[in-house]
């Protein structure tokens, strides 16, 4: 479903600030597979996320998405086939516009804009459906300007607009690491419920260690912009924090250190 | 005064559409869009232009107001494909607006490539038309007479044009209305609120960046040739300082009647360009000022529009916090009271 191909990114190139910020990642995603990807500050995360979605192109590499390549092809186009949802609340809604505007958005996202109305009687009644199964109440209040909905409600839309149009990629940026733990619990079901709903091919960056864990079929450990450690099914779940803590010593040869201890839970 | 008042009105309605062009680019899509300055001219110089060689006042219109999506167009590719900062496209485009509406102007004459007044007296418009209707109605009769009655003396002499400047303007605002719960104008908005967030939904914001503004100017274009042809000339100084006369009306119709939906907010402008009209009407009459000082009182109404409402709003956040808190020293109080006679209640009962 979703493949990389030898990508590699260096900013700020050829000049003492020099990063190299991917380095020969190859990774193949098949229908269905849910990836939880950790990894320190800096490791690459955000950046291949970035190259997936098409915010960033690559300086060497391909990408293929559902069979076709998309290295080249701009952010909006590729959108049509990517859902992501961001760390910040308050990048995924629009938040002047009311909660069925923004679903209305979303609906259209694999269609043709044209000069149809965006919200109609249709409409509405799946946005109310699809909005029920939140349980947030926010079905009620379709008419609410987004802007007033609390963090963890607006993620909870972000993730239902990210999901309900099925996505052939689901892209989740840390998108639980703003939320309190109580609203981040539930975002994390949430995801659980509409990535098994929708048999969704999700990519999923997290700090949280034991989220990583509990989430998804398949887990990667990113260093250095490269990909040191793959875990999958049935070794995935015999997994533990101290066994991935103790590999990864032993592949760097280093204990994570300071900035790695953002890893724990 | 009442003429002044009148006329004000009259004005106001026209500017209406101007300024909800202006709602569309400062507003809707954030877009400190200075095009303005230029389109309104253009808009005004084309009608002008191509009614002074006997073309019909709606098709002469019409053009204008392409052209003025044309410029809005441009200014929207220097700043999506060109990447030059939003209020530089604006003035780039204005600038380079003024010696095009000179050109255009020029057309009428062959004494020289530029000109920068043409007259339209003894010539149709688009309100003359509408006049030959109206006034077989015979309804200026009957509202001059009611009003006379009342003791109004300088009566205007048609009623005419503020009807059907009202009939077009509102026109154009439900069009607006509509237009902004499209899909492609729910995509505008959202361009103009968070684009990060329209783009991870597959929406081109350059594309709808360029089309949001050549509506916008459309607009104002259109606004410009009516204003000509109810001045009865196009000048290349109309359209000076332009753009604070839209923000002055979108930022005053918002301060008095809010911005809850989109048709109160557009509803809001059009009232907003009526009352700045009549508010500079009114200051005009003042003895010692001029009409020279036309765009000085305009700098202060704006002022006054942009500070006056944080003032009000910040008393008004007070008394309501005050009565609150009021309220539940109150119900506090009372809650004490009620178990204190229950106490005793309790006591007596014993």
């Amino acid at each position: 479903m979703l493949k990389l191909k030898q990508i590699n990114k260096i900013f700020n190139e050829a000049t003492p600030d020099e990063k190299i910020a991917l380095d020969e990642i190859n990774l193949h995603l098949k229908p269905g597979d849910f990836v939880t990807v950790i990894g320190s500050n800096g490791a690459g995360k955000s950046t291949m996320m970035n190259m997936i979605s098409g915010a960033l192109i690559p300086d060497f590499g391909n990408i293929e998405i559902a069979a076709k390549d998309v290295t080249r092809l701009p952010e909006y186009k590729r959108s049509s086939m990517i859902g992501r949802v961001f760390q910040d609340p308050m990048a995924g809604t629009a938040p002047a516009m009311t909660i069925e505007e923004n679903l209305a958005l979303a609906y259209s996202r694999n269609k043709k804009r044209g000069l149809r109305r965006g919200v109609d009687k249709k409409r509405r009644g799946i946005f109310q459906e699809s909005l029920e199964t939140l349980h947030l109440n926010l079905e009620n209040r379709l008419n609410a300007k987004v802007g007033m909905l609390s963090g963890g409600e607006r993620q909870a839309l972000s993730l239902l607009m990210a999901t309900f149009t099925q996505p052939a990629i689901l892209l989740l940026d840390e998108h639980t690491a703003a939320l309190d733990p109580a609203r981040a619990a539930l975002i994390t079901n949430l995801t659980k419920t509409l990535v098994a709903k929708n048999q969704l091919t999700t990519l999923m960056v997290t700090h949280n260690m034991q989220q990583a864990l509990d989430l998804g079929n398949r887990l990667i450990m990113m260093d250095k912009g490269q990909i040191i450690l793959e875990v999958e099914a049935e070794e995935k779940n015999n997994l533990t924090i101290e066994k991935l803590m103790a590999e990864f010593q032993r592949i760097r040869g280093e204990k994570l250190t300071s900035d790695a201890a953002l890893l724990t839970v | 005064m009442f003429s002044a008042v009148f006329g004000s009105v009259e004005q106001g309605i026209i500017y209406a559409i101007m300024a909800l062009g202006v709602y569309l680019s400062f507003r809707v899509l954030d877009f400190p869009d200075l095009t303005v300055d230029g389109s309104f001219v253009t808009g005004a110089s084309v009608a002008a232009t191509m009614i002074f060689f006997g073309y019909n006042p709606l098709v002469a219109t019409i053009v204008a107001m392409a052209l003025g999506f044309v410029a809005g167009c441009i200014t929207g590719l220097l700043h999506t494909k060109g990447k030059i900062n939003a209020l530089l496209a604006g003035i780039l485009m204005m600038i380079a607006l003024y010696s095009i509406n000179l050109r255009i102007m020029g057309l009428t004459t062959d004494s020289s490539v530029g000109r920068p007044t043409i007259p339209l007296f003894n010539t149709e418009s688009l309100f003359s038309k509408f006049q030959v209707f109206w006034s077989t109605l015979g309804i200026d009769k009957t509202i001059n007479q009611f009003l006379s009655n009342l003791g109004i003396e300088y009566l205007p002499s048609t009623w005419g044009t503020l009807v059907i400047m009202i009939l077009i303007t509102l026109l154009i605002k439900f069009f607006v209305d509509g237009f902004l719960k499209t899909e492609v104008g729910l995509a505008i908005r959202a361009t103009g609120d968070n684009k990060k967030m329209i783009r991870s939904f597959s929406a081109n914001t350059d594309t709808l960046v360029i089309i949001g503004l050549g509506f916008s100017n459309a607009l104002v274009a259109f606004s410009g040739a009516l204003f000509a042809q109810y001045s009865k000339v196009a000048d290349i100084g109309m359209g000076i300082g332009m753009i604070i006369i839209g923000l002055a009306s979108v930022i005053i119709g918002e301060a008095i009647f809010g911005t809850k939906t989109i048709m109160r907010t557009t509803l809001a402008v059009i009232a907003g360009a009526i009352i700045y009209r009549i508010v500079l009407g009114l200051a005009l009459r003042i003895n010692i000022l001029d009409v020279g000082d036309t765009k000085f009182i305009t700098a202060v109404i704006v002022i006054c529009a942009l500070i006056l409402p944080q003032i009000l709003e910040k008393r008004r956040e007070k008394k309501r916090k005050s009565k609150r808190l009021m309220e539940r020293w109150a119900e506090k109080d009372l809650m004490l009271k009620k178990e204190a006679t229950g106490v005793a209640e309790a006591k007596t009962n014993q």
